[in-house]
């Protein structure tokens, strides 16, 4: 079907789509714009803040309710929103269109398109590529007279940390240090415990120290790997951060406390998915060349790792405008659109347009996206992934903020968990 | 024939409704008025308590609505009542429940008997310590995350004031034991005086001539509180203790804003970890049976007490 003969079907008619409530959606808002202009049809849009996203969106999906047209959901959900039927699956438009996964960044593709992973069965097209990376208050890291005093203490130079060795004595640097009359802290990292927060931080970690959710030869088992003795010191290695180099009072924290920090220059790096990187370049604080951008550091075997965010955009399969979904996901897909979400804040996951020769240039952290989004590693994208988040929120929390137990008491809990959640799921 | 008394009020007296609406009597008509508040108790009320018992015997998730549901007996009350996690949790909100309860009760009854007492401004006064309970939850959740943020809130400035402890160096809400309280201190900032108002009106019913013959027979003020005051205003002082214990056993919204159930644990009460159970997990079977046995909790204690309340009332 063509898309004239889509847009005839879908005269009259609006669509609604829901995402979270944040930047990106705003951006997205003007870019639609064009789409309303060229296919007449009125673009609503539902936006739910994060720490209420998934909640009120899976509920709205899980009940069959009609208020979404096209979903932009989180890459975990990609599990059930396959086998419990709330997305359509793309795999025949995408052939009629001419749409191919592989014009997308590979990683995007596995990420937020694919259910089972590694199978050609797509259920959204990538929208919104995301990854945890660093900040760092490059304004201060070139003052001489702060050069010198990291010299005089660690023996070498103040440079942006390019391990997480590194990263924690520059935070421990910093912290409590007084600069511009205002004491500073180390580091703004995850710590929230409601959602998703504390796991999306400690990952980022433990990537890199040599966790992995499964035996890569035999699916669901987690001894030696959930656990192993790199996962371990990982695990201790966030927990130290988290006590020798965050601000006071931080142990609940997440993306928005995360850029309030950054921003009013509490700290002197800060965690954060990318998603949040154009904010601090209009930003007049931090803005205008303060800033200086890190893919996540390497672990002390020099592997390096970054925890995906980002979404793709998803045709729900209960609506009453189905041509018209699919019109707006045709109409995303082209590269003039990409290109344009790309200058209004949106990170593209279209590859003609992160691999423009002029790409890395056209944004101060353009190549920090591109360096971090080829090294990303997802949380499970199971079906049963609220559940598995909901031990390791609570198996980390415990650890890291609260102090109980140790490491490896925590990480051999998880598999307790995670291992009962497979069991009642029949995959165990 | 004399017109009596009863004749003119007979005749005053309409006639029965059913008289003027063919075929239906006056229990027929009632029945209309009654019927709908019946169905609306029974469809809201009774049926998705059954619908949850019947849920809490099964595997099923609801956000797998094709998955074969299967039956399991009562492995979930199982699991629930031999997880250390559950018991760890109904001992915070017995924790949470117990200590609200005893503030709220100390404080607001003294309120009551102060503003009980009459003087300039009273009203004034009664107005603005009822403020606390006209906020909502949210307001008053991000409102007191801001008192307690370690760097620019009152809380610790004042702690740093009053003993030298240094305001940065400790987090009410962050680990080192003090989350717990701090639920506890905004709880009761919020609620105490809605049991003073309780109290209040429990004192305001006491006759001014009990104290006027216990003063001709020369009681002192004491003697007056703990023979007077204290048992004719218990009644009150129980009612006010039943409402806040029901509500504070599902309390959810104000720790949900302030620590979001922790550090860790620490603050995850029994209503938290069951919305997480039931819409994040999305463990349906499991979770009804959890909020099957938070349900038979807590009606087996409100019925204990009411038994006690009723008791001390009829002293």
């Amino acid at each position: 079907m063509g898309l004239g003969t889509m847009m005839a079907h879908a005269d009259d008619k609006e669509l609604t789509l829901c995402w979270a409530a944040w930047d990106p959606a705003n951006a997205l808002v003007e870019l639609s714009k064009d789409f309303e202009a060229s296919s007449g049809i009125k673009m609503k849009f539902e936006f739910v803040p994060w720490p209420n996203f998934a909640d009120r969106m899976l509920n709205e999906l899980n009940s069959g309710g009609k208020l979404c047209d096209l979903m932009i959901g989180d890459s975990q959900w990609i599990g059930g929103a396959a086998e419990n039927g709330w997305y359509v699956k793309l795999n025949d438009f995408f052939d009629k269109e001419g749409i191919t996964m592989d014009a997308f960044v590979p990683a995007t593709v596995t990420g937020y398109s694919e259910w089972p992973k590694n199978t050609p069965n797509y259920w959204s097209l990538p929208a919104f590529g995301d990854v945890v990376g660093w900040t760092y208050r490059k304004d201060w890291f070139e003052r001489p007279e702060i050069q010198t005093a990291f010299k005089e203490k660690y023996g070498r130079d103040l440079t942006p940390p390019a391990t997480f060795d590194e990263l924690k004595q520059v935070a421990e640097f910093f912290q409590g240090r007084e600069i511009d009359g205002k004491t500073v802290y180390g580091a703004s990292i995850y710590t929230e415990r409601g959602s998703e927060g504390i796991t999306m931080g400690v990952m980022d970690v433990l990537y890199s120290y040599g966790f992995k959710y499964d035996n890569p030869d035999k699916p669901y088992e987690m001894e030696g790997f959930v656990n192993s003795e790199g996962a371990v010191k990982g695990l201790e290695f966030y927990k130290a951060l988290y006590d020798c180099c965050v601000a006071p009072g931080t142990s609940n924290t997440y993306m928005g406390e995360g850029i309030d920090a950054y921003k009013s220059g509490q700290v002197a790096l800060q965690m954060n998915f990318a998603f949040t990187w154009p904010g601090f370049e209009a930003d007049p604080n931090v803005g205008g060349g303060k800033t200086g951008y890190l893919v996540n550091p390497a672990g002390p075997g020099g592997e390096k790792f970054a925890q995906l965010g980002g979404q793709g955009i998803s045709v729900v399969a209960n609506t009453d405008n189905m041509d018209g979904a699919l019109a707006y996901i045709k109409w995303f897909a082209q590269k003039d659109v990409q290109d344009k979400w790309w200058s209004k804040g949106g990170f593209s996951c279209l590859r003609a347009v992160v691999e423009d020769p002029n790409f890395a240039k056209s944004q101060p952290y353009a190549q920090t996206f591109l360096d971090s989004m080829a090294i990303v590693k997802d949380f499970w994208a199971e079906p049963s992934y609220a559940t598995l988040l909901q031990a390791s929120q609570k198996r980390f929390h415990d650890y890291v903020v609260a102090g109980n137990g140790t490491a490896k008491e925590a990480l051999d809990g998880l598999i307790s968990d995670w291992t009962e959640t497979f069991e009642d799921e029949g995959k165990l | 024939m004399t017109d009596t008394p009863a004749d003119r009020l007979a005749r005053a007296t309409p006639q029965p409704v059913a008289k003027r609406i063919r075929g239906l009597s006056d229990r027929a008509i009632a029945w209309i008025f009654v019927a709908p508040t019946i169905f609306l108790l029974l469809s809201v009320n009774i049926f998705p308590l059954i619908w949850t018992i019947r849920l809490s015997f099964t595997n099923f998730a609801a956000n797998k609505p094709n998955a074969e549901v299967k039956w399991v007996g009562l492995r979930n009350y199982e699991r629930i009542l031999t997880d250390a996690d559950t018991w760890a949790n109904m001992q915070t909100t017995a924790h949470f429940l117990i200590w609200t309860i005893i503030f709220q009760v100390l404080i607001g009854f003294t309120l009551a008997w102060l503003i009980n007492r009459k003087f300039k401004g009273n009203d004034l006064v009664t107005t603005l310590i009822v403020i606390p309970m006209m906020l909502s939850p949210a307001v008053v959740g991000n409102f007191w995350t801001f008192l307690y943020q370690p760097q620019i809130g009152l809380v610790n400035y004042a702690v740093e004031f009053l003993t030298g402890i240094p305001a940065d160096s400790f987090s009410m809400l962050g680990p080192g034991g003090w989350a717990r309280w701090a639920i506890v201190i905004v709880d009761t900032w919020m609620w105490t005086p809605f049991v003073m108002l309780i109290c209040l009106a429990g004192l305001r019913s006491i006759p001014d001539y009990i104290y006027e013959a216990a003063e001709v027979d020369r009681a002192s003020k004491w003697r007056q509180f703990w023979t007077i005051t204290l048992p004719m205003a218990l009644p009150f002082l129980m009612l006010a203790v039943l409402f806040r214990g029901i509500e504070n056993f599902r309390m959810f919204d104000l720790v949900v804003l302030l620590t979001g159930g922790g550090p860790g644990d620490e603050t995850l009460l029994a209503s938290i970890d069951l919305k997480r159970e039931a819409f994040e997990k999305w463990r349906t079977g499991y979770s009804s049976a959890y909020a099957i046995v938070l349900f038979v909790t807590v009606f087996g204690l409100a019925s204990i007490y009411v038994k006690a309340l009723n008791k001390v009332k009829e002293r």
